[in-house]
């Protein structure tokens, strides 16, 4: 169904009642042509540009949960291509073009939000890190606008920028383009939209293992029964190591968890994406009200989805030297994702060893940002088995040749990055 | 979460600084080393859900490293002794 004004006033009409589902719950086939292993943000918009930019309709999407349950709902919807390395910077950009037209493109409303992310500098030496940036980003065609201390007050009057403040704030570098994405929307639309051109999304199938014959990949085991298939690509955020593993990967990625918290609900006082300089701290208020923010990685390998407290104090402490009129504020909800870290900080959107194999992944915690134009790559390369100009670099390769894409300059420590 | 230094008993989490995976042995001749050993050894890592052997180092406390085992799955933290055999006996 094409969702317009008409199909609105129509089911206003007849009380609600007939909206159709937006994607259909089919049986798994005993073949496809490909089977997409995740069925993320990134495995669903995978499967929406195979299908839509490659022609390619006899696919399946295996989630092992259901659609939304996974880091696509756990983000703190996040949008900006403020990357300073060549190769992240292009990739990044594309994506956010790809997002500006992306409500119109699937016919459902992401709910895009352009309000600006500022990065705040708070010292002389981020202040010529930031300019180097912003001149990297101009000359690369992204946008960048340089503000000084006052300029920060005028656009966010809730930051301490007096010069009292534990960091005095000297300025900072918007990028005005920048803005949040209603995640889950995202997770829903491209869902829908792949459905509507015949990919099978079959949810509470977890795939248990690969069957690979002479180096070759046939198909997937799930606990939904076997599905073969002529092309395989996993694509599993947190989880890359252990579904690589049953591939008979070895990939350079730790899971590490990050904690998100969102405070009660409050009439608007932050319109800008924002982040603190003198620590890791982004915030953006939802449309509900409640203040979105997230800290630094607790740093350690994890699979458990929560964190720990160490971490929950820092980011209050943060918070409060940051924006103080937050001190009073209640949490109303705190959690966890897993995150795959890269030994780069970089994804990997590359071919496996195994022939017919494809692998995307180690987002960092900046996949989701990154979600239409990793679709968008990693169906170029499933379906043409050669990698999209703009992802070429994000290959597996590059740990061997030493190629790294390494954006924060940490070295191979993925909690650092 | 709380690490149990054979020095200091429980301490919290914030005193330590974490070290990574600890079962990479670096190679034994570094000169001689193929590229693929120090592909391994710098890169690759097995990433497991469950037991993991991993560095910390009690960089808030009496500074020793330790090689921890802990379940990555529930935080739980299994073994904690320390990285280098002391000439006192405790040995990892």
């Amino acid at each position: 169904m094409h969702y317009s004004l008409g199909s609105i006033i129509r089911n206003a009409a007849t009380g609600h009642k007939h909206w159709p589902k937006q994607w259909r719950e089919p049986e798994p086939k005993k073949a496809y042509d490909i089977v997409l292993v995740g069925g993320g943000g990134h495995g669903l918009a995978t499967a929406y540009y195979l299908a839509r930019n490659h022609g390619l309709t006899n696919i399946a999407v295996l989630e092992k949960g259901y659609l939304g349950n996974g880091n696509i709902g756990r983000n703190t919807t996040i949008v900006r291509s403020n990357y300073l390395c060549p190769e992240n910077s292009q990739f990044y950009e594309h994506s956010l073009k790809l997002w500006e037209s992306l409500s119109k493109d699937l016919n459902y409303n992401v709910m895009l939000s352009q309000r600006g992310a500022l990065v705040v500098f708070h010292s002389p030496a981020q202040r010529d890190a930031a300019i180097r940036r912003g001149n990297a980003l101009r000359l690369n065609g992204v946008d960048a606008v340089l503000l000084d201390a006052a300029g920060v007050k005028k656009l966010v009057p809730a930051i301490d920028c007096s010069p009292s403040a534990r960091f005095p704030v000297l300025g900072g570098m918007l990028q005005p383009r920048g803005g949040s994405v209603r995640h889950d929307a995202v997770a829903w639309g491209f869902a829908r939209g792949a459905d509507a051109h015949g990919v099978d999304i079959i949810q509470n199938c977890e795939v248990t293992g690969f069957r690979i014959e002479k180096g070759r990949v046939r198909g997937v085991e799930t606990t939904r029964g076997p599905i073969a298939a002529k092309k395989v690509g996993i694509v599993v955020a947190g989880r890359s190591s252990l579904v690589g593993q049953m591939a008979g990967l070895r990939l350079p990625i730790e899971s590490h968890v990050l904690q998100c918290f969102v405070t009660e609900a409050i009439k608007p006082v932050l319109d800008t994406v924002v982040s603190f300089g003198a620590a890791h701290f982004s915030i953006v208020q939802s449309d509900k009200g409640g203040l979105v923010f997230n800290g630094d990685l607790d740093g350690y390998n994890s699979y458990a989805q929560r964190g720990n407290m160490a971490v929950v104090e820092n980011v209050a402490a943060s918070a409060v030297s940051f924006m103080p009129c937050m001190s009073r504020l209640r949490l109303l909800r705190h959690w966890g994702g897993i995150n795959d870290m890269t030994m780069d900080g970089s994804p990997i959107i590359t071919r496996t060893p195994v022939k017919g194999l494809f692998f995307n992944g180690g987002w960092c915690y900046g996949g989701f940002k990154a979600t239409p134009a990793s679709g968008w790559t990693f169906a170029h390369l499933i379906a043409n088995g050669e990698p999209h100009p703009l992802a070429a670099s994000f290959s597996l390769e590059r740990f061997e040749s030493g190629l790294v894409i390494n954006e924060s300059g940490t070295g191979p420590l993925p909690g650092t990055h | 979460m709380r690490i149990p230094c054979p020095w200091c008993g429980d301490r919290p989490l914030s005193e330590f600084t974490y070290g990574g995976d600890a079962s990479k042995k670096r190679p034994k001749h570094p000169e001689k080393a193929s590229a693929e050993a120090w592909l391994d050894y710098v890169y690759l890592r097995d990433n497991p859900a469950g037991k993991h052997t991993e560095y910390w180092h009690h960089s808030g406390g009496c500074r020793a490293w330790l090689k921890v085992t802990r379940d990555t799955r529930s935080h739980e933290i299994s073994k904690a002794v320390l990285a280098r055999p002391q000439s006192d006996g405790a040995r990892s």
